[in-house]
């Protein structure tokens, strides 16, 4: 144990640094996670998911029905749960997204704003505002000497990780990825090579969207499963895109993890201020780099 | 003034002068706050393209500073200390909030303006979401309890405010001002420029005008309007509260603003009647209401982007263009038989 001082801030033990921080860690990691779904479906399909909290909190409720219904674990959750969001995705783009892509961008925002309105409302009609909790699948943890390490956490900031950059590599390094990183830049090409365009973005917005839902089964045994927990999340989120720019895949996922390093410092050193640096930051970026830190100007 | 604007104008006028008559005012007062509110909403989407998805934090600025200065009036400025004040007499406090919702909205607007479409959008929710955790902190807006039971001190002193008939005529007046300035705004060189902008930005920058500027400046206009709609519901109501404040507000003015028509002079007015309207005859729904609206969100921008005014308006159109045509080809088929009749001679 030791004590860490900032002149004339204040002094607070390593304990409660790091737990901070590994808090600050772990919302980045959903942080990284949503606003990578956000670029990729923004870069295909030119649409601001508005959607992306609903689906994140549905995530979360899809597991934990399963296990109170189903007796299935979270383990198996972690996989079925964002599949189903996925599945329930596809659906919402052939609807809705596909008519609206010959419009302006804006119509996709605001159809899935409305489609955001409506989950959020059918759950809360279901389930109130309250939350319901999640037993962590992994409890206990080790001491580290200069910390606690929750196993749970440990494991959610790793799992993210993962997907993060399992995602990066599929875009960046296989062929898959090469199309559609080929359909991004230029669609009628694309198609005129006989690639299905259209079916690719179906799934872009599935794959997206289960992103979005795999974050929520993660964040389930940390935070209460409830129906508001995209809806705030989302426009931080929003932010987190604007500070990294939506140009680079590697982009987003460092952005989402260095912001929620940086809310969880300042929820140490200036508490008041935790929920709004990320804010602040983006005003910041604004002056100093309008296209965000990652941005191409187009 | 277009014909057709000045006929559906006094027509208008003349419905809302008569309905405190037939209908509960407060329901009408509520009415006008968020016309007013969506029509500075629509000025900024329809009139230059810009979709402002954080507009509540001007219509909940606004309501605080007034709610604020009308109940209480002293003032804390960080860094210089309290500054003692007696309340204000609501036409002031109502002009307090709407400098204020302007200030804010000068502040956010020169940040979001360096981006466009979908990055505006997200950026403007972005700093409204900011505002909002402002308002949940900050000592005087009293957190989940908001400013209540502001005082309805008689307007100028002498005007009394407690009657809600006479209240309703002081809120139609100050709809109409506010409606006046959105009128004059987009009809004016000015509001011209906002459209070039809107069709076709580099061919406006190209033609030498300043983009940013104009964007700012009806930016900042929007803003105050915004404002000055939610001082007045502020005072009307004798509540500001957080519910101002949230990204749903800004959600519901652009429903109403939707519905009624983007870009129409009268689409927001309609709008948000039929929302205020479903408010109040479902509120006891309960969270039915959050669904149904965003049912009509999606059916809006599926089925009828338009909008209610968009369309009947549309329809006229359409039916004019028929008649025409068909005019323009009785005339051939007349021009066609005289042409047979003068083939023979010729």
């Amino acid at each position: 144990m030791f004590e860490l001082c900032i002149p004339y801030v204040k002094c607070i033990s390593s304990q409660a640094l790091f737990a901070q921080l590994l808090l600050g860690l772990i919302n980045g990691a959903f942080y990284a996670v949503l606003s990578l779904g956000l670029a990729v479906i923004f870069g295909m399909l030119n649409v601001i998911n508005f959607a992306h909290g609903a689906q994140y909190m549905m995530g979360a409720f899809f597991a934990w029905m399963l296990l109170k219904w189903a007796g299935i674990n979270f383990w198996l959750a972690l996989i079925i749960s964002p599949i189903i969001v996925g599945l329930l995705a596809v659906l919402i783009e052939k609807i809705f997204l596909k008519r609206l892509y010959d419009y302006d961008h804006l119509y996709g925002l605001l159809v899935t704003f409305g489609l955001a309105l409506i989950i959020e409302g059918l759950f809360r009609q279901q389930f109130g505002s309250s939350g319901q909790p999640y037993d962590s699948p992994l409890p206990g943890g080790t001491n580290l000497g200069f910390m606690f390490l929750p196993t749970y956490r440990a494991f959610a900031v790793i799992a993210s990780l993962v997907v993060c950059l399992a995602t990066w590599l599929v875009i960046e390094k296989t062929k898959l990825g090469s199309y559609l990183r080929a359909a991004t830049e230029n669609q009628t090409l694309v198609r005129a090579f006989g690639i299905d365009v259209p079916r690719m973005m179906t799934l872009t917005y599935a794959f997206g969207a289960a992103l979005a839902g795999f974050a929520g089964v993660l964040a389930a045994p940390i935070q209460n499963v409830n129906p508001l927990m995209g809806s705030y999340l989302i426009v931080v989120v929003f932010a987190v895109v604007v500070i990294g720019g939506m140009g680079s895949i590697m982009g987003s996922i460092v952005t989402g993890f260095a912001l929620g390093l940086i809310e969880g410092l300042t929820k140490v050193f200036y508490p008041q201020a935790s929920n709004a640096v990320i804010f602040i930051i983006m005003a910041i970026v604004l002056l100093a780099r309008p296209a965000g830190l990652f941005g191409q100007t187009k | 003034m277009k014909p057709m604007h000045l006929v559906a104008g006094i027509a208008v006028l003349a419905v809302l002068l008569l309905l405190p008559q037939f209908v509960y005012p407060v329901f009408l007062m509520k009415v006008l706050c968020f016309a007013l509110f969506a029509c500075a909403f629509n000025l900024l989407i329809g009139y230059v393209g810009l979709l402002s998805f954080g507009h509540a934090a001007y219509f909940g600025g606004g309501a605080y500073i007034a709610a604020h200065m009308i109940k209480v009036g002293t003032v804390y400025v960080p860094f210089v200390g309290t500054i003692a004040f007696p309340p204000v007499t609501p036409e002031i406090g109502i002009l307090l909030g709407t400098v204020f919702a302007g200030l804010l909205g000068l502040v956010f607007g020169w940040l979001a303006i360096r981006r466009q479409g979908i990055y505006f959008a997200m950026i403007t929710l972005a700093l409204a979401e900011m505002f909002f955790l402002f308002c949940v902190q900050a000592p005087f807006t009293h957190n989940e309890d908001g400013i209540q039971a502001i005082p309805r001190t008689p307007l100028f002193g002498v005007i009394d405010t407690t009657n809600e008939t006479a209240l309703y005529y002081i809120v139609l007046v100050i709809f109409l001002i506010g409606f006046g300035i959105v009128y004059r705004t987009i009809h004016s060189p000015f509001g011209q420029v906002l459209k070039a902008i809107r069709e076709n930005e580099p061919r406006a920058i190209s033609l030498g005008y300043n983009v940013d500027r104009y964007k700012l400046l009806a930016f900042v206009i929007s803003c105050t309007l915004a404002g000055l709609a939610g001082a007045t519901k502020s005072f009307v109501f004798r509540l500001a509260s957080l519910t101002d404040v949230t990204w749903q507000m800004s959600g519901e003015v652009v429903l109403m603003t939707l519905l009624g028509g983007i870009g129409t002079i009268f689409g927001p007015i309609v709008g948000a009647g039929i929302i205020v309207s479903m408010q109040n005859y479902l509120a006891t729904l309960g969270e039915w209401v959050l669904v149904i609206q965003g049912i009509i969100f999606v059916a809006c921008v599926m089925l009828f982007r338009r909008g209610v005014v968009g369309e009947v308006r549309e329809y006229f159109r359409r039916r004019r263009a028929a008649s025409a045509s068909e005019a323009r080809s009785n005339a051939q088929s007349a021009d066609a038989q005289s042409e047979k009749k003068a083939a023979p001679v010729a």
